[in-house]
């Protein structure tokens, strides 16, 4: 089997969108799945330290120290 | 065109300065409002250092590769993805990096926002990111009338009521391929790369939106 029909058989894609409808508001599930998946991203953005910026942040601090001033910078 | 003395050189008999070229002032207030270090730093406060601020370079890198795909499909012609395994590679570059650019944009959008980024005189970077997601939804919306299929057929249709209910529809007609492929392969990506050139250079210009003071307790 394709790497495609691998994929279709777990999602079966071969139909209507399916759509979820609350009064005035109507989104597809692939849009819900979508906006949800942002949501996370931005949270995880926020939440998790970015590679390298403590170390960067130290050795600007050391440096502030050496130099006698504080700072963040 | 006036013509520099040479080195060394002095006009005879001249007091008069040299006279002003419309080049020198836009070069002199291109320099004054961009110098070269601030147009391309190599260091930024540290603050950027945090994953929110990676999503503004992730919808350029975006745009690049919507850019570059489009540029492919564009000089194939519109029915060419069709018909060929290459086509659809190109077109689903196409395709994901318009997911990619939306979602970075949207993500870039919502830290901002939380950020108030309009602060310390960045109200016109905020507002050239704002109108750039603004002219980026009908530049999609003319890509997915142009693909020359069924599924084109339907948006078109769905999207004319919707625009001519608002009055929009004389002018911009969505069934017509002509005038929507113009749209997406020139107008409005145009526009597009002129507002982000735009709101980079702004962003040069008064720095990265700093955090807010965190309070003192």
């Amino acid at each position: 089997m394709s790497l495609a029909g691998a994929l279709g058989a777990i999602v079966d894609l071969n139909n209507p969108a399916h759509v979820v409808h609350w009064h005035f508001i109507q989104l597809s599930v692939s849009n819900i799945v979508v906006i949800g998946l942002m949501l996370v991203v931005f949270a995880l953005a926020i939440v998790l330290p970015f590679p390298g910026a403590a170390r960067r942040q130290a050795a600007r601090r050391a440096a502030g120290e050496a130099n006698g001033i504080g700072g963040t910078r | 065109m006036s013509v520099a003395p040479a080195p060394g050189e002095e006009r005879a008999g001249t007091t008069a300065p040299p006279k002003r070229t419309w080049t020198a002032r836009t070069r002199e207030r291109a320099v004054e409002a961009l110098p070269p270090e601030k147009l391309l730093p190599d260091g930024q406060p540290a603050y950027v250092a945090s994953w929110i601020y990676v999503f503004g370079v992730a919808s350029i890198a975006s745009l690049i590769a919507i850019v570059g795909s489009g540029m492919v499909l564009t000089l194939k012609g519109p029915a060419w993805w069709h018909d060929t395994g290459v086509g659809h590679f190109f077109n689903s570059i196409h395709l994901w990096a318009v997911e990619l650019f939306f979602f970075a944009m949207v993500v870039h959008l919502w830290g901002k926002y939380w950020m108030a980024a309009w602060r310390g005189g960045r109200a016109r970077v905020w507002v050239t990111g704002a109108i750039t997601f603004l002219v980026a939804i009908p530049a999609a919306l003319t890509g997915y009338v142009s693909q020359q299929n069924f599924d084109a057929q339907w948006i078109a249709t769905q999207a004319k009521d919707g625009l001519n209910s608002v009055g929009v529809g004389a002018f911009f007609n969505v069934t017509n391929f002509g005038q929507m492929y113009s749209y997406h392969i020139l107008l409005l990506p145009l526009a597009v790369v002129i507002l982000v050139i735009a709101h980079v250079l702004l962003v040069r210009r008064h720095g990265v939106v700093p955090p807010f003071e965190l309070e003192e307790r």
